[in-house]
């Protein structure tokens, strides 16, 4: 499988690099987020792209993608959801919440570790992690499935039904 | 502002006094340029372009306002770093990373008011000189970022940004930047680290503050969504005016945020120091829950030190000193360093009898462990060994000593690394061991006095013999 990128996505990537005047090296983070919004992961082929868009070593690219939680190596499910772990929401029983979730959507989530956070389900429509403080402390538990943020989730159930 | 509505059941409380967040949860708001400028908006900037950029600078220092995020550093005295005849460019960022836990108020500007934010942004790069400008937002914002970049477009249609801002020759672009989901780039330095497409590593110090060396090596300064939104108002009713409303050095409004045991979380509005703890909890948060008592408090976000219920704190110099409880605790800058904590970021994390102590500290540092970034090994092991040993402390298996172990890794992180962070992660663990010893021990298995952790079983097992 030959790795392409749209045209549409480039024009997206060419027009963050414009915010950058100084030094494109500081487009890395942006456009490695229109890479991972089209291709649901940064891959080893994104992370070559990146560097030739970029003109950097494809390390300065990697060490990146390598660093930061909410780039993902892999690839999620069609829904990404992430349930916030920090202490409010945990009172507010985000534990309680990731469970319930991982149950209805038949999530394993015993494989995951620091490194490895993302479990998928089975049928790969839903794959789940626990992030840090959503900043929403005051409505938990809170999470986040793809773009859409919910608050005071009542129910798993009735959260997943919303995806399809 | 009488004629504001707020929508049903999110009326603020009569103990508010809402500037910053005049527009949140308003009747008939939306975020677009029109109803902002039929609100009064961006009739400050007319003004503030029409002044000297040092007067803008002097009236904020006039006003005494203190940054809200994290620090409470003085923001006038901030941007009076910028070197004298510097001939770099200057640069601002807003840092709308909003990452400490129990932190929500950036959020609510971001998504309802973004104008707000934009017109204190222009009028901030208009007094230090920059021309160009970014918004560091956390990407966990989707939407945010979103709604920002609609408003810049709405804000450079109507010329209050690009090319002779205003037809002056006065030159402004402002960009947003999205993060990628690491606290530590709510970290000044490593935030510009990062937005220089790096690793967001904190920088070693000094230079302190970046409006000596900043991005791309060149004078930058970093204030706060809710401290540039704050700049504008400054604007709008004058420096002494502004500086009137709250208490002396605790000067304007603050928005707290309120989570965990009670009755209603949220956000409220006041002016600095006209609250108590007391007045917090009970009154404009409706109390705790039914047939509770306060345990803790964690003031000013996660990183800032535990109030102890029952403990006394002593505050005020000379004729002023007195010995106060929890509850008459003053909410302002000043007063909640007094009694060894601090007013942060504004997120105040209750906690009341039901909950263990260990469960939440081993909470919280597992936070700081998944966010070290790594630089310092102070921090980066400690942070870790923290969370271990608080693990075993939940899970029933630490020895009594564990509890000495613990305390002596968060001493010995504490003023030892590059960034705050160290501190950030260290204080949680020491201020609750100095204020809940017992209950921590209590939690620990005295069958398990003088076992070793890390057995030489365990080591041969882990291939580390
Ligand atoms: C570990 C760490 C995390 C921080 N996170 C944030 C943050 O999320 N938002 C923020 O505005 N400031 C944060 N800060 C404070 C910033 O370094 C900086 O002081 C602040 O943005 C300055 O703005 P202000 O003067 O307007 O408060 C953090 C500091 C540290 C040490
Ligand atoms: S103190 Fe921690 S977060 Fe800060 S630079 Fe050192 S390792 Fe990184
Ligand atoms: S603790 Fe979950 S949003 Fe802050």
């Amino acid at each position: 499988m030959s790795f392409e990128v749209p045209a549409e996505v480039e024009t997206k990537v060419d027009q963050r690099i414009t915010h950058y005047p100084v030094s494109k090296r500081s487009a890395v983070l942006p456009v490695i987020h229109e890479l991972q919004h089209h291709f649901g992961f940064i891959s080893e082929e994104a992370v070559e792209w990146i560097a030739v868009k970029l003109e950097l070593e494809p390390i300065k690219v990697l060490e990146v993608v390598t660093f930061y939680p909410g780039i993902r190596q892999s690839a999620p499910g069609k829904f990404h959801i992430r349930v916030c772990r920090t202490l409010s929401c945990a009172m507010a029983g985000s534990a309680e919440l990731m469970d319930a979730l991982c149950e209805t959507a038949n999530i394993d989530r015993s494989g995951t570790d620091h490194h490895h956070p993302i479990a998928v389900s089975p049928d790969g429509k839903f794959s789940i992690e626990f992030a840090e403080c959503l900043a929403s402390c005051g409505t938990g538990p809170v999470c986040l499935v793809n773009d859409d943020f919910h608050e005071a989730v009542p129910n798993a159930a009735e959260l997943l039904a919303k995806y399809d | 502002m009488s004629d504001v509505k707020y929508i049903s059941g999110k009326e603020p409380h009569p103990k508010e006094r809402r500037m910053i967040f005049k527009n949140v949860d308003r009747e008939g708001w939306d975020q677009s340029i029109e109803t902002y400028e039929k609100d009064g908006g961006y009739e400050v900037l007319k003004k503030a372009m029409k002044m000297a950029p040092g007067d803008i600078t002097t009236e904020v220092k006039t006003g005494g306002l203190r940054g809200r995020g994290g620090a409470g550093f003085p923001t006038g005295v901030k941007w009076g770093f910028l070197p004298p005849n510097n001939t770099k460019p200057v640069y601002l960022i807003c840092n709308a990373d909003e990452s400490e836990p129990g932190t929500f108020k950036d959020r609510y500007i971001i998504h309802q008011d973004p104008h707000q934010l934009i017109e204190g942004m222009i009028i901030s790069c208009f007094a230090v000189g920059a021309k160009l400008a970014y918004i560091y937002i956390r990407e966990e914002f989707p939407e945010g970022a979103q709604i920002l970049e609609a408003a810049i477009e709405e804000a450079r249609a109507k010329n209050y940004l690009g090319d002779n801002v205003l037809g002056s020759d006065f030159d402004l672009e402002i960009y947003v930047h999205r993060g990628a989901g690491a606290y530590i780039c709510g970290e000044e330095t490593g935030l510009i680290e990062s937005l220089e497409g790096k690793r967001p590593y904190p920088r070693i110090k000094p230079p302190y503050f970046p409006a000596a060396m900043g991005l791309y090596l060149c004078p930058t300064i970093v204030n706060n969504v809710e401290t540039l939104c704050h700049v504008g108002h400054i604007l709008r009713i004058g420096g002494e005016e502004w500086a009137k409303i709250g208490t002396p050095n605790n000067t304007g409004t603050r928005i707290l945020c309120v989570s965990g045991d009670v009755q209603k979380p949220g956000y409220y509005e006041v002016e600095v120091g006209s609250l108590t703890m007391g007045e917090l909890i009970n009154d404009v948060c409706g109390g705790l829950k039914e047939g509770r008592e306060l345990k803790a408090v964690i003031p000013g976000g996660s990183s800032a030190k535990v109030l102890r219920a029952g403990e006394t704190f002593k505050v005020g110099r000379g004729d002023d000193a007195k010995e106060i409880d929890i509850w008459n605790i003053k909410m302002d800058f000043d007063t909640l360093a007094a009694c060894g904590s601090m007013a942060g970021s504004g997120g105040v994390i209750v906690i009341d009898d039901s909950r263990s102590i260990s469960w939440v500290l081993n909470n919280i540092n597992a936070f700081y462990a998944h966010e070290s970034c790594g630089q310092c090994t102070p921090c980066r092991e400690g942070s870790l060994w923290m969370k271990k040993i608080t693990d075993r402390l939940v899970g029933g298996t630490a020895s009594p000593t564990d509890i000495d172990t613990l305390y002596d890794v968060a001493k010995n992180i504490d003023g030892r690394t590059i960034c705050a962070f160290g501190e950030a992660s260290a204080w949680p663990t020491e201020s609750f061991i100095e204020k809940f010893k017992d209950e921590l021990v209590a939690d620990t298995n005295p069958e398990l006095a003088g076992e070793k952790v890390n057995n030489e079983a365990q080591l041969a097992a882990a291939g580390l013999l």
